[in-house]
């Protein structure tokens, strides 16, 4: 079953901006998904109007089958969401933000009790459960919204930059925690800026740009669809120039690191051999930038030109 | 989460279940809200209407002598009881509402499967719980000024339930169309105070001339707060059929009103 298919989907704004120009979309259910791009390219407004609070112009969404026009409130009673912006009731006792949304839901309250301690838990938050949201730190306050969108048990999830101003240690456990709510058979879109983040999770990836959907594929499709990938590479000797390698570009860093970029089909043995042979040894090694970012800012960049018509 | 949640999670919702259980939980959380906060919603009326007892009741009112054939302080309790009611229940859900709106929270009720009709009666029973709480403290107050009876205990009950229910209704369609801060305090600086101190709260209209006589009866205010010093008194200026019509159908017509606002979207989707 799909457990969201958006069809022609357009947003026009009061002051004319055209946030969506007729995306679709779907979700297969069980699906950890991706949707990326760049700021303003209409994500918010997706997620918005999936959940009810953003009107769309045209189109149509569906979860689960059930249709956000005819159908809206069953369609909702579907849906958690982690939004972007903290919308948290800032002086509520955190464990009541968590039974009243519960109860927005139609949860009794002795369930909704039970539910709190488990998520609160989960999210590592139980010891904050009767302090208020005004008093937790900017990545509490996030995982006080994932245990808020949790609290009422949805068969589909979405994610507004979950771990944005999240620290490292926490943003893995945060992983871990939304890896073991999709096994458990809960569907989850993810929109991100961390780009390792989207490819360590999500298996199902779209990219959206100016209201437009400009890929929409299996995370392996899209990564493999990465034609060229930059190597930072740290040498033993100092060297005073880039050296040349015979099919790769390269460039200099600092006296003790290189670029390389390696094209879909060639390989880093022959990198090495080569600069084995001008007597310089590679002590380690790792790629410039993430590979999905690297494919992202491709994307994008290539969408620019095309649409730019040349001088 | 185990499988049996998981099928329970896919069975068709129960849609009135959820809506009571939602408006409770909305009420609830209202009627916490105005007692966690209550040196705000509490005590700042209780003060002020002793004020009133004491100035206009016990210094001025020793003066003024009978109005309506009763001792001034026992006929202007009446009115300061429905004063606070009407300022309290409006205050509540203005501020309750645009607080929700501003910080955002107010999504929470909104991606969840709650009618609008549920909203806005959660919110409504929090004013209403308000200016009950508040009218109750203002009679224990008036307690200690004026010789209080009650006539006619349905129409003083029924009265302030529905001055409750219009002002908090009123309360929320102010919400919903306010930007700022300041857009709550504009209707009850502007609106309520003079058509609550026009309406009947420290005097008799048969006071005035013929044309103000005329003019203070456009004045819904005047209706209610005659309507509950009959309850009280059992003397009014005004026909009760009338007060209890208006009563009525401003609240009927306030509420069809913000539900419409809350159905297009009006100020709280985009």
């Amino acid at each position: 079953m799909d457990a969201l298919v958006i069809k022609d989907l357009r947003k026009v704004y009061r002051n004319g901006v055209e946030a969506l120009k007729g995306i679709d979309l779907t979700v297969r259910e069980g699906d950890f998904f991706a949707l990326l791009g760049p700021n303003g390219a209409g994500k918010t407004t997706t997620i918005g109007i999936i959940t009810s609070l953003t009107r769309k112009t045209s189109g149509s969404v569906q979860v689960f089958g059930h249709d956000l026009e005819t159908e809206r409130d069953v369609a909702k009673s579907c849906i958690g969401v982690v939004p972007q912006e903290i919308n948290l009731n800032m002086f509520e006792r955190n464990d009541l933000t968590l039974i009243n949304q519960a109860g927005y839901y139609g949860v009794p309250a002795n369930v909704a009790r039970e539910r709190t301690e488990k998520y609160l838990k989960a999210l590592h938050l139980w010891e904050k459960r009767l302090g208020i949201a005004r008093t937790l730190s900017g990545g509490m306050k996030r995982r006080l919204m994932i245990a808020r969108a949790l609290v009422h048990e949805p068969r589909l999830l979405i994610l507004d930059e979950p771990t944005a101003g999240v620290d490292i240690e926490i943003r893995r456990s945060m992983w871990e925690f939304m890896r073991e709510i999709n096994a458990a058979g809960v569907t989850i879109i993810l929109t991100t800026h961390y780009l390792d983040e989207a490819e360590s999770l999500c298996r199902n990836i779209a990219i959206i740009d100016e209201g437009r959907i400009i890929e929409n594929d299996t995370m392996k499709n899209v990564i493999g669809k990465l034609q060229v990938e930059a190597f930072v590479l740290s040498l033993r000797e100092p060297v005073s120039a880039a050296p040349a390698l015979a099919g790769y570009p390269t460039r200099l860093r600092s006296e003790h690191e290189i670029e390389v970029e390696v094209t879909k089909g060639q390989g880093l043995n022959d990198v090495f051999a080569q600069l084995s042979t001008q007597s310089l040894h590679v002590v380690s090694m790792r790629t410039k930038t993430n590979r999905l970012e690297e494919l992202f800012i491709r994307l994008v960049q290539d969408k620019d030109k095309e649409e730019r018509p040349s001088a | 989460m185990n499988d049996a949640t998981l099928s329970h999670r896919t069975a068709a919702p129960n849609l009135w279940r959820i809506n009571l259980v939602g408006l409770s939980t909305i009420v609830r959380k209202e009627s916490r809200r105005v007692v966690r906060i209550w040196i705000q919603t509490i005590v700042p009326p209780a003060i002020t209407m002793t004020l009133y007892f004491i100035i206009f009741g016990s210094l001025v009112g020793g003066r003024i002598g009978t109005m309506d054939g009763v001792p001034y302080m026992t006929f202007i309790a009446p009115g300061l009881i429905m004063m606070s009611v009407i300022t309290n229940s409006f205050a509540n859900v203005v501020s309750s509402f645009f607080s929700s709106k501003l910080m955002l929270h107010l999504e929470e009720m909104l991606v969840a499967p709650l009618a609008h009709t549920t909203i806005v009666v959660g919110y409504v029973v929090g004013g209403v719980v308000r200016g009950l709480l508040v009218a109750a403290l203002v009679v224990v107050v008036a307690m200690f000024f004026a010789d209080l009876h009650v006539v006619h205990p349905l129409i003083t009950f029924t009265t302030i339930l529905l001055t409750a229910i219009v002002f908090s209704i009123a309360g929320l369609f102010n919400a919903i169309f306010a930007k700022s801060f300041d857009d709550i305090s504009i209707i009850p600086t502007f609106v309520l105070t003079p058509l609550t101190y026009l309406g009947g709260v420290f005097f008799s209209i048969k006071l005035l001339p013929p044309f103000w006589q005329k003019v203070a009866l456009a004045n819904p205010i005047l209706y209610m707060v005659n309507a509950f010093r009959y309850g009280m008194l059992g003397s009014s200026d005004i026909p009760l059929g009338l007060a209890y019509a208006i009563m009525l159908g401003s609240a009927a017509v306030l509420f069809a009103a913000v539900l419409l606002l809350l159905h297009y979207g009006r100020g709280v989707r985009e």
